[in-house]
Parts: structure tokens; sequence; C-alpha cells
């Protein structure tokens, strides 16, 4: 249960995190607002997470629990469970957009579906989520159109951020034998169930956006599992750095 | 009516503290005095994201993230605010954002200097949004409607702002040897530049007599600024931090602090672009502009397809 719930605060708080790294240099005044919304959201939706797994794992012998900060800013790059695709790094706005849209469209389908986890805390958190992931999908549908389907410039450049990004859209839908287990107890979302609404939402919204999926592509994962690329351990280098230097602070 | 009595019953709304609304009469150089104004205020608002954007992804704590992340949107919000009160007036986003691109706009100065340490979030919201506060809590009265209803809502953000820079300072002047260096490390290099945004003395300043004649200002420089260093003092006495000016002190019988002089060279110098981040500060926002270009495009090419669509003739059949 606490590694279930670590992936998916792991993925809202390292998603979260590349979008604030926008905020301030977006492509219009609006869109930094839009996108530090999301990035709230998701920060917030970790925070919320984490708290649950201080809660779950009750103090430790020295009657000392866990905080939200010790799991965001104490761990290292192998207990981080976040999918792959959400430590890419942000690119230029097309990237951020598809990534957004896959992780958006994987997200609003496992959190309707969460609402039905015979976990009361998980399903009341999931109810509260849903909310808000419906409009990041929202969002992200409607700008992969706009991009899609909007200049040539524009269109190639999705192309290419969906070609690069496409490999890291399966472990989204692929279970781990976390996800696996918890799905047998009815806890977790059965991945396999709701694999059939999220490539058909992708294939929607690629269409109406003038977008192919590549064919043939070989889908990367390790994430889940602790196995990353590259790029998480300079994220964490980064946002954990004050606790790191300065350690037991109170900021 | 001749332009003699439409100005002379400007002014007398005015000195009635009737508001002017878009659509009243205004001499033109009202009305320019407060473009030039409000979108400078915007600019300040937007480059005002990028020091505190600056920590974003380094913010200690999730709480601390989540406050900084929304305070730097509330930010982008009061920008386009006053970008929208600017065009009541006749001016457009585009041209204003052109001009600060082009180094033709002015921004508040103080967003020309680095943040160096996580205090520097704190003294920025404890002394650049409460020097902010000063001004805008006079600009909430300014005789231009619109400008006045955006600073009520801005005011209600700023004071957000002020409280939450002051609990992080509170945090770091207790914390330990570390950070409380880091925090008066931070009121050494913020207290004088937040001074400086008040702007020149009165009897240097070339806009004051014409503004405070029009309402647009309400209370000189010097006022607002010894009002500032007033409230500050003591605040900066509780963190148990000592204000870097040999010269402050009570002055019991004029009722206020006495302070040094600010150092007016350093103060034109940012002015005129040698601060230590003016040209980084303004690189940032083109690259912003430049690189966004290709999506503000690609926006307007879709609106204008799905406007194609909607017309009867084009919609039904294509082949
Ligand atoms: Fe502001
Ligand atoms: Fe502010």
């Amino acid at each position: 249960m606490k590694n279930y719930l670590l992936q998916l605060a792991d993925n809202a708080l390292i998603l979260g995190h590349r979008l604030g790294e926008w905020c301030g240099h977006a492509p219009e005044m609006e869109l930094d607002i839009a996108l530090t919304n999301i990035a709230l959201d998701l920060t917030g939706q970790a925070r919320s997470l984490y708290q649950r797994v201080g809660e779950l794992e009750g103090a430790s012998s020295d009657g000392v629990s866990k905080t939200e900060d010790d799991y965001a800013y104490l761990r290292d790059v192998w207990e981080f469970r976040n999918v792959l695709l959400v430590e890419q790094p942000n690119g230029d706005f097309a990237q951020t957009i598809v990534r957004q849209f896959i992780f958006d469209s994987y997200h609003f389908y496992m959190c309707r579906a969460l609402t039905q986890s015979t976990d009361e805390w998980l399903s009341g958190f999931a109810e509260k989520s849903l909310k808000e992931i419906t409009y990041h999908l929202r969002f992200s549908s409607e700008w992969m159109q706009r991009l899609g389907d909007g200049t040539e410039v524009s269109h190639a450049k999705m192309q290419t951020a969906i070609e690069s990004l496409w490999t890291y859209s399966g472990e989204l839908i692929t279970p781990n034998e976390i996800e696996k287990e918890l799905a047998s107890q009815g806890i977790g979302v059965d991945l396999n169930k709701i694999k059939p609404e999220v490539t058909a939402k992708i294939s929607e919204v690629l269409a109406a956006s003038n977008l192919t999926a590549p064919e043939g592509i070989w889908m990367q994962k390790g994430g889940k599992d602790g196995r990353h690329s590259e790029h998480l351990g300079y994220i964490l280098a980064e946002m954990q750095f004050l606790q790191r230097a300065y350690p037991g602070q109170a900021w | 009516m001749t332009s003699l009595n439409l100005e002379a019953l400007f002014q007398s709304k005015i000195d009635e503290e009737i508001k002017i609304e878009p659509k009243d009469w205004m001499p033109d150089a009202y009305r320019k005095t407060l473009i030039r104004q409000i979108s400078q205020h915007a600019h300040s608002e937007i480059v005002g994201m990028l020091p505190e954007g600056n920590w974003i992804t380094r913010a200690p704590s999730l709480r601390r993230k989540l406050i900084l992340l929304a305070k730097v949107q509330d930010e982008a919000g009061h920008g386009l605010y006053l970008y929208s009160a600017a065009e009541t007036l006749g001016a457009n986003r585009d041209d204003l954002v052109q001009q600060l691109l082009a180094g033709k706009a002015k921004y508040s100065s103080i967003f020309n200097y680095p943040t160096l340490n996580w205090a520097d979030l704190g003294a920025i919201g404890w002394l650049v949004d409460g020097a902010a506060i000063m001004n805008q809590v006079m600009l909430t009265r300014t005789s231009y409607g619109p400008y006045a209803r955006a600073m009520v809502r801005i005011c209600k953000e700023e004071s957000f702002h002020q409280r939450q820079g002051y609990e992080i300072m509170i945090a770091m002047a207790n914390g330990s040897p570390e950070q409380k260096a880091m925090a008066q490390d931070s009121l050494n290099r913020w207290w004088w530049p937040s001074l400086m945004m008040f702007g020149p003395h009165d009897s240097e300043s070339t806009h004051s007599d014409q503004a405070m004649k029009w309402k647009i200002k309400r209370k000189s420089n010097d006022e607002l600024r010894q009002q500032f260093v007033d409230v500050t003092v003591p605040q900066a006495e509780y963190l148990g931090l000592t204000i870097p000016d040999t010269k402050l002190r009570w002055n019991e019988a004029r009722g206020h602090y006495d302070f040094g002089e600010i150092d007016w060279e350093e103060f034109w110098s940012v002015v005129k672009g040698n601060g230590p981040c003016n040209k980084q500060r303004l690189k940032a926002r083109i690259k912003a502009y430049e690189d966004g270009a290709w999506v503000r495009e690609a926006a307007v090419a879709h609106a204008a397809k799905k406007e194609q669509d909607k017309l009867p003739e084009s919609s039904a059949k294509a082949a």
C-alpha cells in the first residue's frame, strides 16, 4: 500500500516540479497562469499522498513519524517510484504539452477508477483530485489540437514531440507487481481495465489534432520500480538542495 | 465645449473625488501619464516573476513551494489586470510588451537584483511587496477608475504576499545560525534597493507635481518612503536583524525614524540598465516571447480554422 501511494505521489510531485520550471517563461502570460495551476494541483495531491503514507507508516521506534517533506526531500533516485514520462525535460512547449496530455489521459481514467477503491481514504482522495484532473485533461487536449492542427511549424514540433515521448507512454498502463497486487485487493486500479479507455482517448485526440502515433516503438519502463532515466538525479539535486545542505531545519 | 472648459470640468471632477472613467474626456497628457505608469506597473509584475521564480525548483518544503508557486502566479495575474487597465485607455497589450522587450519601457528596478539565498524570498515578500503595498494602497484612491479598482484587488493579494514573506523571515531569523546569517545577508542586500523603490527625492522627481494635481499620485515619494521606514524598522527589530544603516534612529521631535542617504549613483545606474540583472531579466522575457511565438501563432491559426468551420458555406462539404 505504501509503495502504491508513493508511486502516485511521486508522479504528481515530479510532474508538478517540471511544470514549475516554466513559471515566468511560458509562451504567454495566460499560459504561465494555467501551467502554474496544474503544478499547484499536482503538488497539492503529492502532499496529501505523502501525508497519508506518513500516517500509515506510523511512528518509528524513536516516536517520530515521517513528514511529507521527508518523502519528497530525503529519498534518493532509486527510492522514487514515478514513471519515466514525468521526469522527462520540458523541452519546447510541444514536448511539455504532449507529456502532459499523455499523463493526463492516464491520470484521468486511473483517478476515475480509483474513486471505486475499497480503501475509503483513497476513494475520497480520488474524488477530490478528479475535478482537478478533469480540468488538466481538458487543457492539454485543447492545446494538443491547437498546436497539432495550428500551423505547419507547430504541427511539425508536435509530431516530433510525440515521436520522442511515445516510448514512455506504455509504462503508465502496464502494471508492476505492486499495482497487480493492489488491484487484486480492490484497493488499486486495474490498469488492464482502464487501458482501452486511455488508448481510445489518446487516439481520439491525436486524430482530432491531425497527429499520428508512431508504430513499433519499444516501450521503456522501470520508473515505478525505482529504475529511472538520468534526468531524475538532477531534479532531486536541485529540489533537495536546501534540505540536504542544512539538514533538520525548519523553513 | 472648448478644450479649456473640458479641462476645467475634468479638474473639477478630480477635485470633487469623482473617478475618471474610460469614456470620459481627459487631457492627452493625463492619458499618456496613466498609460506609462500602468504599463510600467504591469511590466514590473511580469518581470517580478523572475527573481522569485528562480527559487521555485529549490523551495525547501512542499508547503513553501506551493505558497511560492501561488505567489508568482498571482503576479502574472496582476500583470494581466494591469495590462487590461491600460487597454481601457486605448493602449494595446502587445505594443506595451514590445516596448518592454525593446528596452524602451521601464519597470521597477528592484527586480534587477538577484535572489541568492532562500531568505531572499522572505525579504522580497516582506520588503518589496511591503514597499509596493505602501504605493498601491495610495493608488486604490487614484483618480482613474479602472486603475483604482485593479489596485483594490491587487492590494489584497499583495498583503498576503507580505505576510508570507515575513513568515519566512521569522522562520529564518529564529532558525539555525546559518539560517540567521542568510536572513541578515538578505536584509543587507534588499534594504537599500527597497527604499529606492519609492523613486527619487520629491525635489528631483520630474512627474510628481502634475501627477499630484491630477490625483494619480496622492502622496509624494519621500512621504511614502518615510512611512515605509517607520513601519518596517520595528519589524526588523522583532526579527532580531540589523538594518544596514548606521544613521537610522528614532527622532522623537519628528515622530519618525531618521535614516541615511540612498546611494543615488546606484539608483540611477540601475535605472539606466546597469544593475546586476537588468540584462538577464530582459533576456529572459525576450526568450520567453520569441520561443513562444510559434505557440501563439498556432493558437491564432487554429482559432481561425475553427471560425472558418462555423461558417455555413464551408462547413458542409469540402469535396
Ligand atoms: Fe503584484
Ligand atoms: Fe506581490
